[in-house]
């Protein structure tokens, strides 16, 4: 059939040239059908770019004003529409016409309709704000009798959709799930297809729904749902190994042609179907014997079936053998699926041969004899003319290099790269190249010439961790001392004998990792001065291709350098131009070094030789400074407030009390200016007398521990010990016999085949023996698990050793004692760290970016749901009182009361000042009786255990302990564990209790030891239930202080929560939660509430509340985070309860 | 799939669906580089690609070259078929078609994408349902003479 297509298609632009002279600009006729045709032709009768701008502007220019005209009809407008499109698709902005795509979708009859929404999935993408107003037509269209109409609006539904507006449709699509017309079923389940993928919480509930389409009696439906099922289990496959089954079987139907022809394609029966049903089999059956086993013969069957001489039934194949590899294997079918990777490999269409390498490269773990098999073939394709192929062969070697063959290897991709352009690749590769460089290279020439290649190369491309990487494997060395030096030292040969060379540019990058190591390492090469050197940096310094970043570098190895001579006369010379430069950086730099030189011996304090991985400590709070900014203060200045408090400080004062941004002005300006270290930085952005004493600490550095280097009087030479974690010894390379032996077979092999190849076939025959070196052989699997086996070159210290001296380090490159420009890195780890403590409450108390945390907070609500199966202590009608702040607990749920109110009257006399709970007995025998109440004083919670003796018999000891709890602190109060000697008395025992961290509930035991005269002691066990509410009191502000207070929070949560009629008004909803949480009611406005808490001792916690019908729409704050989360919960409760 | 685009051997787009929300600078960037590279491709080359982080397929149809990009878990092959089956469909919907086809009427040929494709995955394999669809939705123009290719030229 193409051939066919090909024939009038080559025949027709003859005919479309004779005719274009009918056309012209001129040639646009009145009709409007043929308004387009004489667009188009008039386009193709132009000759330049510039003429065809014209045309298209005058064009538009006429559309907007007949689009705009109240007298076109909606004929017109569909015409229009479609010229429109046209004008979009050659580049020219027509978006004057998207409001009328959207009317005539609304509009028009059927056709202008179906012109309009092609014309709006066409303009509008789906987070176009037009977008919304389509959503009532799609609503109406959804509703039409007419079938053609639901067609259209389930079509748009499916390409665009706004996400936030999915609840209005949703109802209308599961219907449509219903309808009697497949295409209609068909298109519903591609409908919520995209709401699951753009929003897959709203489609959550319909999962039932999904499979009833998996077994729809239509092809068409079942098909479509599965494209929902391929993406749920991609997700999570543990959900549907119970669908296995069904797959499996639809799989075999469609694999033995019980399908309708129809579905058939080049007479192999539904092929997209196929490959789908592969896909989803290979998810399911990953890791998983027991799934796999259920699809072993399917899949054999697929192969088996596969065999037809077509491009689609190698797509199959392909798709199998791909499932073949991801599930749990079968030594069977694997070796089928090798032999149709064979297939493809040695095909002669280039399309499946490159398929056939993609396949090598994805088995190429599993199974490295199969690289064997095919390596004449990779060979040839390493030369082949189409880069594309030549690029997946050197994926596929890339993943079978080994220490024996990563010379070659390496070679191959050097010149892979010196011919590509496109600076994907070049990345892609150049990291690579680094990556096998560090771990495989065979010795300290090569491996630094090889970086070479990769910095020349690479540039300014490259992902930087691969200068950082190198930088720091050379700072911090492996295991053997002098190996290290040796490299060092050949690294610093090797550039010097680069910069040599006259007039060749190299990369920025590559010359900072050059100035970095020759100011490190240059004391290598035992000179007795650096003169030489000096020269060259300062060459590089005065030439204009450097930019200014690489300067600052190459200036701090002329300082590091300068520290080890004693004069020179090129630092005289680079200190008095650079001391003038224009360049404020530049001459900062230059003055620094100008008053190190004065002092020699500050200088080589600062600089010691080769200490590049030693921890520099910093005072990072400046503290240093403190006598200077007290006496600042002294004599009147204001107190340095940050940024961002005086943002807030501003804002507050504009307005009294502002609801809708809260969200917004925590941008992260401030916090990012806040993070430069502040030692090393020279701006004295961060103060350690900040006003906002709170951001002290968290702010800066953590100092605990470390000794302090920098202080007021500038360095304090103290050496501190070397904090090098001791790397164990290295394991003794593992270049098994076996490896030589393979090495050997594959020579043997190539000798006795010599005789019979050309010339060029031995040297690709060699080749490969250089390539597949190392690969296994039948007996020996393991070879390829390479980065195990293989010991590599550059071992990294510890891990422990590696991060801490990441940070350290870093640091020491990118600036080298100077405040350089960028501290990205820096910033990013910090910034990590900071979110990382994030249940530091001071932490979060800044910088922390709202619109991250309202991501977070979502996505912890469902933990907040699960905690409703925990059971409270407090039963919802704790606080029955109409007293504000004032509760009585309800009547106890212990089993028994005793002696209740004998009990009450010894409640101590503190407590009638208090609200307090009542009494609840909380263990008893016959001799005694333990119980306890709780008193709620505002800054503390006391817990009071009374025992009394009830036997009338004295005691001769009693003593009461309560275990330690985890998240509380329990203090006792002094002068109260009197025995309770004497026969019916009653003492009791008080403790204070504070939560050290937000929890909903916890428990308190304890025992009570007691021994009576002349019998054994007697233990009795108890234990309290405790709860956040207990810890929970009102916090009384301002509105202006809330405002200030619900800015500074990042911890937020929101939640809409239902509620009873009763509870709707908002009088009734506030009181509830005033006297249930004790919140305090800060204002209320409208039918919005403020209300504030402290969780004790001190952590705030706000609530913004409105009330929406039978909604109440309900969002914490706090500085600390599970606090709204567990605030919210108890809320929920007691708004439910009452 | 992420997009598809159809363009002509000088490099004119004559398609374009995306079923990935980008601005337009990006997608006209993304489209000049695509044609820029497919053009300079060889007959004989393998006809996919990687490009950037997304897999190319493209074919070539007389002077129409059809361009898909897929993700990394797609297969390329099953993406030619692809669109080789939408090609058999606008060959079986005008009848022998050709470039000029679509460029006049080129509103059809994205319903008929649209009934085969839906928001980037294979709606409907069967060529016979999908162009029962389209027929059911053209059934509404039969008052209208469609306008043939022959009479846009001029021919008749």
């Amino acid at each position: 059939m193409s051939d066919i297509v090909e024939k009038t298609l080559t025949a027709l632009p003859g005919l479309f040239l004779q005719n274009q002279s009918v056309g012209g600009p001129a040639g646009v006729k009145a009709s409007f059908s043929s308004r387009l045709g004489g667009l188009v032709r008039g386009i193709t009768a132009l000759t330049s770019k510039h003429e065809e701008e014209k045309l298209i502007q005058q064009e538009l220019s006429s559309l907007k004003a007949t689009v705009s005209a109240p007298t076109t009809t909606l004929k017109m407008m569909k015409e229009c529409m479609v010229r429109l499109i046209y004008c979009e698709m050659l580049g020219y902005d027509a978006s004057f016409g998207y409001i009328h795509a959207i009317k005539l979708a609304q509009q028009g009859n059927l056709l202008e309709k179906r012109v309009g929404y092609l014309a709006v999935s066409l303009f509008l993408h789906e987070n176009h704000e037009l977008l919304l107003l389509l959503v009532n037509t799609v609503v109406k269209d959804l509703q039409s009798t007419n079938l053609v109409e639901v067609c259209m609006a389930l079509t748009i539904v499916s390409q665009i959709f706004p996400r936030e507006m999915i609840p209005a449709v949703l109802p209308l699509i599961e219907d449509k799930l219903q309808h009697s017309k497949e295409i209609i079923r068909r298109k519903a389940v591609l409908a919520l297809y995209k709401f699951y993928l753009i929003a897959p919480n709203q489609v959550q509930h319909i999962h039932i729904k999904f499979r009833k389409a998996l077994c729809d009696r239509d092809v068409g439906v079942m098909a479509a749902s599965l494209h929902i099922y391929f993406r749920m289990i991609k997700e999570n496959s543990s959900g549907y190994k119970d669908l296995t089954g069904s797959f499996v079987t639809i799989l075999k139907q469609v694999v033995g042609g019980k399908l309708p022809v129809d579905f058939n394609y080049h007479s192999v029966p539904a092929p997209w179907l196929q490959i789908q049903l592969l896909r989803i089999l290979g998810l399911l059956g990953k890791d998983d014997q027991r799934t796999s086993e259920l699809m072993y013969d399917v899949l054999d069957e697929s192969l088996r079936r596969a065999e037809l001489n077509h491009n689609v039934t190698y797509a199959i194949l392909f798709e199998c053998v791909h499932t073949v590899y991801s599930i749990y294997p079968k030594s069977e079918l694997l070796e089928k699926a090798a032999k149709c990777i064979g297939k493809f490999v040695l095909s002669p269409k280039i399309n499946l041969k490159y398929l056939g390498l993609k396949a090598l490269t994805y088995v190429i773990q599993q199974d490295p004899t199969l690289a064997l098999q095919h390596q004449m073939t990779i060979i040839e394709c390493l030369d082949h003319p189409d880069p594309i192929i030549k690029r997946e062969t050197l994926e596929l070697l890339y993943r079978i290099t080994n220490a024996q063959n990563v010379i070659v290897i390496v070679q191959k991709m050097l010149e892979y790269l010196h011919q590509s352009k496109e600076e994907y690749i070049i990345v892609n590769l150049v990291g690579k190249i680094a990556e096998l460089a560090e771990k495989y290279a065979p010795d300290n020439a090569w491996f630094i010439q090889t970086m070479n290649a990769v910095f020349s190369v690479g540039g300014d491309v490259m992902h930087p961790d691969i200068p950082n990487n190198f930088m720091r494997l050379l700072a911090e060395g492996f295991d053997d001392e002098t190996e290290d030096q040796q490299l060092r030292l050949y690294a610093v040969q090797s550039y010097l004998t680069l910069l040599d060379v006259e007039n060749v540019f190299y990369p920025q990058k590559f010359l900072q990792v050059m100035s970095w190591v020759l100011g490190e390492y240059y004391y290598l090469l035992d000179k007795d001065t650096p003169e030489e050197v000096l020269t060259k940096l300062y060459k590089l310094l005065i030439s204009d291709s450097v930019s200014s970043e690489t300067k600052a570098w190459l200036i701090a190895a002329v300082t590091k350098l300068t520290s080890q001579a004693h004069s020179s006369n090129i630092v005289e010379r680079l200190i008095q131009e650079f001391t003038v430069s224009l360049d404020t950086c530049m001459r900062q730099h230059a003055f620094e070094l100008k008053h190190l030189c004065e002092n020699v011996e500050l200088m080589k304090t600062l600089l010691p030789v080769d200490k590049s991985c030693e921890d520099m400590v910093v005072d990072a709070s400046l503290s240093f400074l403190d006598g200077f900014v007290a006496e600042e203060l002294s004599q009147g200045a204001a107190p340095y407030k940050p940024h961002h408090q005086r943002q807030e400080e501003k804002f507050s004062q504009e307005k009294v009390l502002n609801f809708e941004p809260y969200g917004l002005s925590f941008s992260s300006s401030g916090f990012t200016g806040r993070q430069s270290p502040a030692g090393i930085s020279l701006g004295s952005d961060i103060s350690g007398n900040s006003a906002e004493t709170g951001l002290k600490e968290t702010n800066s550095l953590k100092l605990e521990g470390i000794k302090k280097l920098w202080g007021k009087e500038g360095y304090l030479p103290k050496k501190e010990g070397k904090t090098g974690d001791e790397t164990e010894a290295p394991p003794v390379p593992q270049e098994s016999i076996i490896m030589e032996t393979v090495d050997q077979n594959i020579t043997k092999k190539d000798q006795c085949q010599v005789h019979t190849q050309s010339k060029e076939e031995k040297e690709k025959q060699l080749l490969a023996s250089s390539l597949f070196v190392g690969l296994g052989s039948e007996s020996t699997i393991n070879l390829l698990g390479k980065a195990d086996t293989v010991s590599h070159k550059f071992r990294r210290k510890s891990k422990v050793k590696e991060s801490k001296s990441e940070e350290t380090t870093s640091a020491h490159m990118t600036c080298s004692y100077f405040g350089s420009s960028s501290e990205a890195t820096y910033e990013d780890d910090y910034y990590l760290d900071t979110l990382q403590d994030r249940g530091d409450k001071e932490l979060s108390k800044f910088s922390l970016n709202s619109e991250l945390l309202d991501s977070e907070s979502v996505t912890e609500l469902p933990s907040v749901e699960k905690l409703s199966n925990c059971k409270l202590s407090s039963s919802p009608s704790l606080f029955t009182d109409n007293n504000m702040e004032g509760f009585h607990p309800s009547q106890s749920t212990a089993p028994s009361v005793a002696n209740e109110t004998s009990l009450a009257a010894s409640l101590l006399e503190e407590t009638s000042e208090h609200v307090h709970s009542d009494l609840v007995e909380v263990c008893h025998n016959e001799t005694i009786s333990v119980s306890s109440y709780k008193i709620w004083k505002d800054d503390c919670l006391i817990m009071v255990w009374s025992v009394s003796n009830k036997s009338g018999l004295k005691l001769k000891s009693a003593n009461l302990e309560i275990a330690p709890a985890e998240n509380f602190k329990i203090t006792e109060q002094p002068g109260c564990c009197l025995p309770p000697t004497e026969a019916g008395s009653i003492k009791t025992f008080q403790y204070t209790v504070q939560m050290e961290e937000p929890f909903t509930e916890g428990n308190l035991s304890g025992f009570i030891n007691y021994q009576m005269m002349d019998t054994p002691s007697v233990q009795l066990e108890f234990s309290i239930n405790l709860s956040l509410l207990d810890f929970i009191r009102p916090l009384k502000i301002s509105t202006e202080n809330f405002g200030k207070l619900w800015l500074s929070f990042g911890n937020d949560v929101k939640q809409n929560v239902k509620v009873s009629e009763s509870q709707a008004a908002l009088p009734s909803a506030l009181k509830t939660l005033q006297q249930k949480l004790r919140l305090h009611v800060v204002e209320i406005i409208g039918n919005e509430g403020l209300l504030a808490c402290q969780l004790l001792p001190s952590i705030p916690c706000l609530l913004h509340f409105r009330v929406h019908g039978d909604v109440l729409a309900l969002w914490f704050r706090s500085s600390c985070s599970p606090l709204p989360d567990y605030l919210l919960y108890q809320c929920q409760k007691v708004m439910e309860g009452s | 799939m992420q997009f598809m685009l159809l363009f002509s051997r000088q490099g004119k787009l004559r398609l374009q669906k995306w079923y990935v929300p980008l601005s337009d600078k990006e997608k006209k960037k993304i489209t000049r580089e695509l044609v820029q590279t497919v053009l300079a491709r060889k007959p004989k080359m393998c006809t996919f690609l990687e490009w950037r982080d997304l897999k190319i397929v493209y074919k070539r149809y007389a002077s129409l070259y059809f361009c898909c990009a897929i993700e990394g878990q797609d297969l390329e092959l099953i993406t030619l078929e692809i669109i080789h089956r939408y090609v058999e469909l606008l060959d079986k919907y005008f009848g022998s078609v050709c470039e000029l086809d679509i460029i006049f009427n080129f509103e059809k040929a994205y319903f008929i994408l649209d009934e085969f494709l839906l928001g980037g995955e294979v709606q409907e394999t069967s060529k016979k349902n999908v162009l029962k669809a389209i027929e059911q939705a053209d059934l509404q123009e039969e008052a209208e003479t469609p306008c043939s290719v022959l009479e846009e030229i001029g021919l008749t």
